[in-house]
């Protein structure tokens, strides 16, 4: 086995940067924050790279299966001989591919950031959150320690936190902020309960000891866990369940979606890091990580499938009635990481099964890419025309060639049109689906279909429609085009990476090939909703209008994201806040509060009736000392022998 | 050859001393006859030391040495002493205890 401690330095850097700008960002170094921000980056980047190169093509393969190896362990918290919260580093294929895709993205990010946060006062605290940002992401992917993917899962929230809150001056983003710390605080609660039912019965929280003594039916942890049951589950379904609950809180899985449109309301780069291509794909990153042991169980399985697909369709239906366009943007994301969710949960753990978890995982990969290319290139539009509504824009082929290109590429490459990425991954997605389960598959070629509408409904919106009123040229400097062109470029190349060499549920490579005659369907559908699309927004009419109306009460539904907000806000503010949170408040004020004040009140009363003692006069204290010395006397000689 | 004192007698002497002392302080209201009043306790302790050295354990020299020690220090204590009363005569024009009471509840 080689030496992988080098990996070590791919989140420290971010980490140093992060520290360092935050300490003397904004008064020494405002000037070159930027610069030290990406540049450091970079240097991860390339290693990420050198990490990868090492690991896919020279050494991780033993015997033709991709290896686990742990490059780093050290005991941290030692409870007992059997209990300890260790921290690692591990290096396996989903950890190496995930490395990759958040340095690239991210540092196109930071590029990105260059331009468009430019002139902000507080730059350098932008970058300093950035990078911590990063870091805690990295930080995520490589840990080795159920309980070290906890910590680094709330730092991941806390920066989110920050950065959507980034314009702290605005009312709706402080409020965006609050409801994304909230809504995934709650999920996170699950997840916690989770990680200590499967430490509980596992007897241990390292992540390689929990697959190996989960997966093997005749282990003592095993039974243990299985015949355990809770409500008429088994504790393994539960404990699996509810760290879904946390990984669905990150990936704004339905119901607990209600944060991530809000969250747009952070600086645009911000979105496409964490809002879609990073910080989100978590929880099917947590699924992946933990999938020998989700593949135990049926029950969790099926949860995951179900939720996936319901969010998948979900958020593709909501996508298609909203008019602000990074608010479509984060359905779109919702959809198509629902698409990821039950493509892992129809898997099966190794061989031929195993077709959804790597189509899941290239997806995500892919996903990634042309996803941050779309926000990205969103954020160009709106450094341009200053402003996210749909009707404020239009007709800008003209003014910015280079974003018009590599949207229209990106919203391919979503909608799943061979060459372009996404139609490899969604393609694996939707053949797992149809081997599995002929539900799903219909679910998913609807959403597909809805897919392609929704992107060029915003496609045709932004760059088509109506002739623009807006006169001055210029798409912003080349740091701004630079990532969108590189990011292009991937949108229209990852699609080929022969991804089921390398990332596989069992290490093993798989041999998968399209089959032209069953993509018929999904691509046939996609240009048909894409003609439809076009038909309906390429120049201004009113036909769209007249089919809005034709749907009646469910465009409205779907308009106002079909009121989940509102049963949310019923739920606290007319169940929650009454019986449950006043009755509380009262006991905390009266019982609680109340004991404190009685006590002080009592300590005041002494106070008051031997501060007497106290007169200022020196010889009174003398002859107190005095007296007490001969108290002490008396008792030590005579009482107390 | 002279009768030898009895260590009793020494310690008779260091314990009226060392009461005239402790009645000095509470009764004066003067801080220098105060201050006089603790340096004639701190000496009776210090015949109690040397009485007791030369009395009990005529071999060893402990007692001496506390003495030395409590003489420094009892110097050092005068020396701050003084400038405290020098200091509160600046501001109360008076060295009285009585007229310094303002450190009080």
């Amino acid at each position: 086995m080689s030496n992988y401690l080098y990996i070590l330095w791919i989140p420290l850097l971010p980490l140093v940067t992060f520290v360092l700008l935050g300490l003397f960002g904004r008064k020494y170094l405002s000037g070159i924050a930027g610069l030290l921000g990406t540049a450091s980056l970079f240097t991860s980047t390339i290693l990420s790279f050198v990490a990868a190169k090492q690991y896919f093509f020279e050494d991780g393969k033993v015997n033709g299966v991709f290896q686990k190896i742990v490059a780093l362990k050290y005991t941290w918290l030692e409870f007992s001989p059997n209990l300890s919260i260790d921290l690692g580093i591990i290096v396996d294929p989903i950890s190496v591919m995930m490395l990759v895709v958040v340095t690239s993205v991210s540092l196109m990010v930071h590029v990105f950031s260059l331009g468009y946060m430019k002139g902000e006062e507080r730059f350098a605290t932008y970058y300093a959150f950035l990078s911590l940002f990063t870091f805690s992401m990295l930080g995520l992917i490589l840990s080795s320690n159920i309980f070290q993917v906890y910590m680094f899962w709330e730092l991941v929230g806390v920066s989110s936190f920050l950065l959507i809150s980034y314009y702290f001056n605005k009312p709706s983003a402080v409020a965006a902020s609050k409801k994304a710390f909230i809504v995934t605080r709650f999920a996170d609660l699950g997840f916690l309960i989770g990680i200590l039912i499967l430490g509980y019965y596992g007897g241990s929280m390292d992540i390689g000891l929990l697959i190996e003594r989960f997966t093997s039916s005749s282990s003592t942890q095993f039974i243990s866990i299985t015949s355990a049951s809770f409500l008429g589950a088994s504790m393994l379904t539960w404990g699996l369940t509810l760290i879904f609950v946390g990984g669905a809180g990150k990936s704004a899985m339905f119901p607990l979606h209600i944060w991530l449109p809000d969250a747009m309301e952070g600086p645009t780069p911000v979105s496409a890091l964490i809002h879609a291509a990073t910080m989100v794909v978590a929880g099917v990153y947590l699924v992946a990580r933990m999938f020998p042991v989700f593949s135990m169980s049926e029950a969790a399985l099926n949860i995951v499938t179900y939720v996936g697909a319901a969010s998948a369709l979900f958020a593709a239906i909501i996508a298609c009635t909203q008019t602000d366009i990074k608010r479509v943007l984060a359905y779109s994301t919702m959809s198509q990481i629902g698409y990821m969710m039950f493509a892992l949960g129809i898997s099966k753990n190794g061989g031929e099964g195993g077709l959804g978890y790597m189509a899941s995982l290239f997806h995500l990969f892919t996903h990634a890419f042309f996803k941050s290319l779309l926000f990205l290139g969103a954020g160009a539009v709106i450094h341009m025309v200053h402003s996210n509504e749909m009707k404020d824009m239009g007709g800008l082929r003209k003014l910015m060639p280079v974003t018009h290109i590599a949207f229209l590429i990106a919203c391919l490459a979503i909608a799943g049109i061979p060459p372009f990425a996404g139609f490899f991954s969604k393609e694996e997605i939707l053949t797992a689906a149809f081997h599995e389960n002929k539900i799903i598959y219909g679910i998913a070629l609807f959403t597909a279909a809805l897919t392609s509408y929704y992107m060029f409904r915003l496609y045709f919106n932004i760059f088509w429609s109506k002739e623009t009123t807006i006169s001055h040229h210029g798409e912003g400097p080349w740091v701004m085009k630079l990532p969108l062109i590189i990011l292009a470029a991937c949108a229209v190349g990852v699609g080929f990476v022969p991804f089921s060499q390398f990332v596989t549920a069992d290490g093993k490579p798989l041999v998968t090939h399209i089959d032209w005659v069953f993509s018929i369907a999904p691509v046939v559908l996609s240009v048909l909703a894409i003609l439809l699309a076009a038909r309906f927004y390429k120049n201004e009419n009113d036909k769209s209008d007249k089919v809005v109306a034709g749907f009646g009460g469910l465009y409205t539904a779907a308009y106002k994201k079909f009121y989940v907000d509102e049963v949310y806000l019923f739920i606290t503010k007319k169940i929650i806040f009454p019986f449950i949170g006043q009755p509380i408040a009262w006991a905390d004020k009266n019982m609680v509060d109340g004991f404190m004040q009685l006590l002080a009140t009592i300590t005041a009363k002494i106070a008051l009736l031997i501060k007497g003692l106290q007169s200022g006069k020196v010889q009174n204290y003398a002859l107190f000392f005095f007296g007490g010395v001969v108290a002490l006397s008396i008792l030590f000689i005579y009482i107390w022998k | 050859m002279m009768q030898e004192i009895p260590l009793t007698h020494i310690l008779f002497v260091s314990t009226a001393l060392f009461f005239i002392g402790m009645y000095g302080l509470f009764t004066r209201r003067n801080l220098i006859t105060m201050l006089m009043s603790i340096e004639l306790m701190l000496n009776s302790v210090n015949i109690n030391f040397v009485a007791f050295n030369k009395y009990l354990f005529p071999d060893n020299l402990e007692g001496l040495f506390f003495t030395l020690f409590i003489i420094t220090i009892a110097a050092a204590e005068a020396a701050v002493a003084i400038a405290i009363i020098i200091n509160l005569y600046r501001s109360h024009h008076s060295i009285d205890v009585e007229d310094a009471t303002e450190m009080k509840y």
